[in-house]
């Protein structure tokens, strides 16, 4: 386990955003979350305070001794501060529910923060691996690994006929939760978003935005996950959900092709908005921010910026969220004072991009890429 | 504070409802209030706003009315009703009766499929078998009572061929 501060641990997200995974313009990532509770210990939200303490004496030195997690962070809920919460919320890492835990809760990283385990969440455990772009079996592969590494320390609450048990019954048997996060600017500004939804929820797949309140989906940003998990086997789950992701990604790619046949001033329209706002704002809310950001992220998926790369955007997705903008600010800063400070932010990392071209044929994107490199 | 259902928006509907002695605290977006019908906060269950409505009369029959409560972690049926959730692994068992109910209206089937544990490989094997065994006597029995005797002995020699197999394997 590594001695550091959590905030020097993580991956900067400049680093982060080069991150590259196979079809990420339209599948940020893919996650495979598994919950697992421990035989004879009452579960977390029962459990007395000496009980889950013990409990996290035990997983601990489990989690941390996988050779998977050499050179990982582990620490104590308690000993994180509410900014670090936060950040590791932002970064998908932990559920906020796990960031309001304190004592008696822990967490473990690996080093390249593509497996996280929480301890004392809803459940003793909840292990997830999180890759890159469209990559569900591999993240199966991950999880099923540190999972049956892990029984080997450990005895799980299991029986035959309802398997894994736990605290909440929507989740018992497999207790996995399949998902992927989806950027799908083509299918909202088409329309087509909330028919393909209740297609979707019709498999008995949840769809949400992953930003936002209720239905509203902050950046055109989804996440499609499995609600069943009694009943089906993991990889008959994962697969599935695969199928769906698959069409889904069509579905994007033909409404994409669709407006820029039909309407492509719309599209030009949103991009340009996009571009101006940004690059030009003095003050902005999170919410508008990913918004336009989405926009520009379309605008370099279509050729529009020759020479820029997309990191610089997906950078900026995670860098302009409140607790990502508060942790390069000494003292509390206001909501008002953020926006400003986003804004700041945006203009000074996009004071290099060029307008957008809006005639540059998309196939020739690429050479015209090197060229201005 | 959060809300209780989706974990994510801030809670700015705040219920107290008073099952018997307890009082529960119950803490709700906007959002999640609204999806749930919640404006007679007198008339519901956590169990029903976690779990889909109708889910505390499932629960109910689940813990088939008997007020005990769970021998290892003292839940009862009440605080599964109030918070949706289990307290331990040992409630699975003792509030199995009905359980099945439940679990068919939020799930694709009642029972596992998919990944056990090593320590549990050997169980399962003789859980199947035992699943086997009674479809067999069944079938047995059946086929008696209609003279079918030629059948009646494959059925026997079947069964006495996976008795067989059972032994040293301790059935759960
Ligand atoms: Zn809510
Ligand atoms: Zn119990």
């Amino acid at each position: 386990m590594t001695k550091v501060a959590l905030q020097e641990f993580l991956t900067p997200p400049a680093e982060m955003a080069r991150r590259r995974g196979p079809q990420d313009e339209i599948v940020l990532s893919s996650r495979v979350r598994l919950a697992r509770n421990l035989e004879g210990c009452p579960f977390p939200g029962t459990a007395k305070k000496e009980q889950r303490q013990k409990v996290l004496g035990t997983m601990l030195p489990a989690v941390e001794s996988l050779k998977l997690m050499q050179n990982g962070f582990s620490t104590a809920m308690d000993a994180l501060t509410a900014l670090d919460k936060t950040i590791l919320v932002e970064r998908h890492l932990i559920s906020r529910e796990h960031a309001a835990r304190n004592v008696g809760s822990g967490l473990v990283l690996n080093k390249d923060e593509s497996v996280c385990v929480m301890i004392n969440e809803e459940d003793h455990l909840r292990m997830q691996a999180l890759l890159p772009g469209f990559q569900i079996k591999q993240a199966w592969k991950l999880i099923d690994g540190v999972d049956t590494e892990l029984e080997k320390s450990l005895d799980y609450a299991f029986s035959p006929v309802f398997g894994f048990l736990t605290a909440c019954p929507t989740n018992l048997g497999t207790a996995i939760r399949v998902s992927a996060m989806l950027h799908l600017p083509g299918l909202v500004l088409s329309e087509q978003i909330e028919p393909i939804i209740q297609s979707v929820n019709k498999l008995g797949l949840a769809v949400r935005g992953l930003y936002g309140e209720g239905t509203e989906a902050l950046g055109n940003i989804f996440q499609v996950s499995n609600q069943m998990t009694l009943g089906e086997a993991e990889t008959s789950i994962a697969e599935r959900l695969e199928k769906v992701v698959k069409q889904i990604i069509e579905h994007e790619e033909n409404a994409r092709g669709t407006l820029l046949e039909r309407s492509p001033k719309t599209v030009y329209n949103h991009i340009g908005r996009a571009y101006g706002v940004l690059s030009n704002a003095h003050s902005i809310s999170s919410k508008e921010s990913m918004n336009l950001l989405s926009f520009l992220r379309l605008g370099l998926e279509l050729g529009h910026f020759p020479g820029v790369d997309r990191s610089v955007v997906d950078e900026l997705f995670v860098q302009t969220q409140p607790a990502h903008l508060q942790r390069m600010h000494t003292g509390r800063l206001s909501g008002e004072e953020r926006d400003l400070l986003r804004a700041d932010m945006l203009r000074q990392q996009l004071r290099n991009m060029s307008r957008p071209v809006m005639q540059a044929p998309p196939g020739q994107a690429d050479d015209s890429a090197e060229k201005t490199n | 504070m959060l809300c209780c259902i989706c974990q994510e928006r801030e809670a700015t509907v705040h219920l107290t409802q008073i099952a018997g002695e307890k009082m529960q605290k119950v803490d709700l977006c906007e959002e999640c209030a609204k999806a749930k019908g919640v404006n007679d906060p007198a008339a519901f269950s956590l169990a029903d706003l976690l779990l889909g409505l109708g889910a505390s009369q499932e629960v109910e029959k689940a813990s088939g009315r008997k007020e005990a409560p769970c021998p290892s972690c003292g839940f009862t049926h009440a605080d599964f009703k109030k918070t949706g959730r289990f307290g331990c692994p040992v409630c699975y068992e003792h509030f199995s009766d009905g359980l099945a109910t439940l679990l068919r209206s939020m799930h694709k089937g009642v029972r596992h499929v998919g990944k056990v544990p090593k320590r549990f490989k050997q169980l399962k094997k003789a859980l199947d078998v035992s699943d086997q065994l009674k479809t067999l006597q069944r079938k047995l029995e059946k086929a008696i009572h209609e003279e079918r005797f030629e059948r009646a002995a494959e059925l026997r020699d079947e069964i006495k061929s996976l008795t067989g197999r059972t032994e040293g394997v301790e059935a759960p």
